[in-house]
């Protein structure tokens, strides 16, 4: 049997006396949509960051198509395929849209930095290579109304597609979205639904994503973990982990503990 | 109002946008060229302290405006380049030798100046490019044998293919192509992969590493691009002034030189040229002015630092985007007149950044 795509072996992270992530596996198979969910502080943006080499796991290791991406430095990573959008939007501000987008480019630049001073002919071509490659991921987004603004200047919802186009523009292999609906409206979730979808189906790109809505999470995911206090809880359908009573704990409380409330608070 | 219909990819990484810019870029060429032929001798000197510091400007723009990386230490690096010159020329190394040997020795005492930026950030980034700068500094003023130490070092004018660059007009024209090529080197980088890099860098590093842009390169990298340009533009300043002493570049420098990108208007290349003929042309505004004030004013100590304080208190509270911000209000102003709105370039409020994993 050959390697999963993508696997996380008992990967675990300690900030101090706190257990942030704890002895957690998962893997994802090539074109699948996975998805982490679970109460805040369960540790999912966490995951998020030892898969991208922010953090250093203090156990275990993850593997990406038989390759240990936990051995490679934190830049190295978009040059092997895994691309990631953040919670908060980490957009670079002050620069236009097409430009984030063409920095998302940037493991896929041809020329070096002293051709580039002279701005040779080749420098020249490459960077309209480039824009061709970036204008595709523009006419997927719809984004070609922005192309030239400033990230700074846009509303919440169309940074959160640039970010998304950003990590799109690296030709990804696995895209790690952290919670990509977040501070938008029904519309827009709807279109990030769709988008969601048309990337996978249609780029072939295996997405990993962290999701507090739950409709969503029901539309896109074929898999999800739900996790609490950095251990997994239940994995499995959408439907069936929603229904795990773990789950259901993590969330709303034992019934025990809500006749406990509910007598304290008459 | 102009609307540039874009229809091919090139027109986004052209130098000019638009005839109007050929235009006014071809006059301002122009005029410069034919400068000598109208200005006193003085003011030609002046204009070529305006080139020259013009040099450090944009590299410092690179760094400061575009990498976001603090240095207050670029009169140390003015000092590499024009003790490197001063000492190669002395000892008979041809003009352009020394200038390239400036620029390379700058820029490895740039890389080893960066090499703090790789672990800390903002001020403290700052505080530790200013120690740095200190040390360079004593170490010109300590290596008696090699620079002369606190007597100085006298500097002969440049001599290229046996023309003598002495004063005056040639030594402008030098000057002046030196900048340009400065200038169109920085905007070179800016257009290019390298260039987005540092703009990555400058505003979310967090999120430029995930893009798989190497920090510890590309922080080093602008290092030594930067250190580069301020060492040749010692090595002309050397040609300049002729005589060379450790007092020249000290911490005061260099904190002036900061103020000049950030009067001039951090994040644009234009900033860096109006901020470089801002701290020439000053002094000289003071000057002008000083008849006319009271006298316990005009003989006053440290008149001089004190407006330029002043300014940078004003131009930080004001118009934070400096001169260059300034000029782009103005000028939307009558592009858009009447219908310009107060307000038009206020800056949304940045969205909430997260952890920035600091």
């Amino acid at each position: 049997m050959s390697a999963p795509f993508f696997q996380a072996e008992g990967i675990s992270v300690q900030f101090g006396g706190l257990k942030a992530v704890d002895g957690v596996s998962f893997h994802v198979d090539k074109g699948e949509v996975f998805t982490i969910i679970g109460p805040n502080g369960a540790g999912k943006t966490t995951v998020f960051n030892i898969i991208s080499r922010i953090y250093n796991p203090t156990a275990g290791r993850i593997m990406l198509e038989g390759q240990e991406v936990t051995k490679l430095p934190a830049h190295r990573i978009a040059g092997l395929g895994i691309a990631r959008t953040f919670q908060n939007i980490e957009l670079f501000e002050h620069a236009t849209v097409l430009q984030n987008l063409l920095i998302g480019a940037h493991v896929h630049r041809t020329t070096n930095p002293l051709a580039e001073a002279l701005f040779l002919p080749s420098v020249k071509r490459a960077e309209v290579a480039l824009r061709e490659r970036v204008e595709e991921v523009i006419d997927l987004l719809d984004l070609a109304v922005h192309r030239d603004a400033m990230v700074a200047g846009l509303p919440y919802g169309a940074r959160k597609v640039v970010e998304l186009g950003r990590a799109l523009c690296t030709r990804p292999k696995l895209l790690l979205l952290d919670e990509p609906s977040s501070g938008l409206n029904v519309e827009e979730t709807e279109d990030m639904a769709f988008w969601i979808e048309d990337i996978t189906r249609d780029l072939g790109i295996t997405v990993i994503m962290v999701e507090h809505d739950m409709t969503l999470v029901s539309r896109v995911s074929d898999r999800v973990m739900a996790m609490n206090q950095g251990r997994v809880l239940a994995m499995g359908q959408p439907a069936e982990v929603q229904r795990h009573p773990a789950v259901v704990e993590a969330y709303i409380g034992t019934p025990a503990a809500a006749a406990e409330l509910e007598r304290a608070a008459s | 109002m102009r609307f540039i219909f874009k229809t091919r990819y090139e027109q986004d990484i052209e130098l000019f946008q638009h005839g109007g810019k050929v235009f006014w870029y071809g006059l301002l060429m122009a005029v410069l060229l034919v400068a000598p032929v109208f200005v006193s001798p003085y003011v030609l000197t002046q204009l070529s302290q305006v080139c020259i510091y013009a040099i450090v400007a944009v590299g410092l723009m690179l760094l400061a405006g575009f990498t976001g990386q603090l240095s207050l230490g670029h009169a140390a690096f003015m000092a590499v380049g024009a003790y490197t010159q001063g000492v190669l020329v002395t000892a008979g190394v041809p003009f352009f030798v020394g200038i390239v040997a400036a620029a390379l020795f700058a820029a490895a005492v740039g890389v080893i100046v960066g090499l703090p930026a790789l672990r800390v950030k903002g001020l403290y980034l700052g505080i530790a490019t200013l120690a740095f700068g200190t040390i360079i500094e004593e170490i010109i003023a300590r290596a008696e044998h090699v620079t002369g130490g606190n007597a100085g070092l006298m500097v002969p004018p440049v001599n290229l293919f046996g023309w003598r660059f002495a004063d005056g007009p040639s030594f402008y024209y030098l000057c002046l192509a030196f900048a340009v090529a400065a200038t169109l080197i920085v905007i070179n980088i800016l257009r290019s992969p390298t260039g987005r890099a540092f703009v990555a860098i400058r505003d979310s590093e967090i999120s430029a590493q995930s893009m798989g842009v190497n920090l510890a390169f590309y922080k080093t990298l602008s290092f030594a691009i930067s250190a580069a340009f301020a060492g040749v533009a010692g090595g002309l300043y050397a040609h300049n002034i002729r005589f060379l002493s450790p007092d020249q570049f000290t911490v005061v420098q260099s904190i002036e030189l900061v103020m000049m990108v950030v009067i001039g208007g951090l994040g644009s290349v234009h900033g860096a040229i109006y901020g470089a003929a801002f701290l020439i042309a000053l002094p000289q505004m003071i000057n002008a002015v000083k008849p006319f004030l009271p006298l316990f004013l005009s003989e006053a100590t440290g008149l001089q630092p004190t407006v330029f304080g002043a300014v940078l208190i004003l131009v930080v509270l004001f118009e934070p985007l400096g001169i260059y911000g300034a000029w782009l209000k103005t000028r939307t102003y009558f592009d858009l007149f009447p219908f310009y709105r107060q307000g038009m370039f206020r800056r949304q409020k940045a969205f909430q950044k997260s952890d920035r994993l600091k």
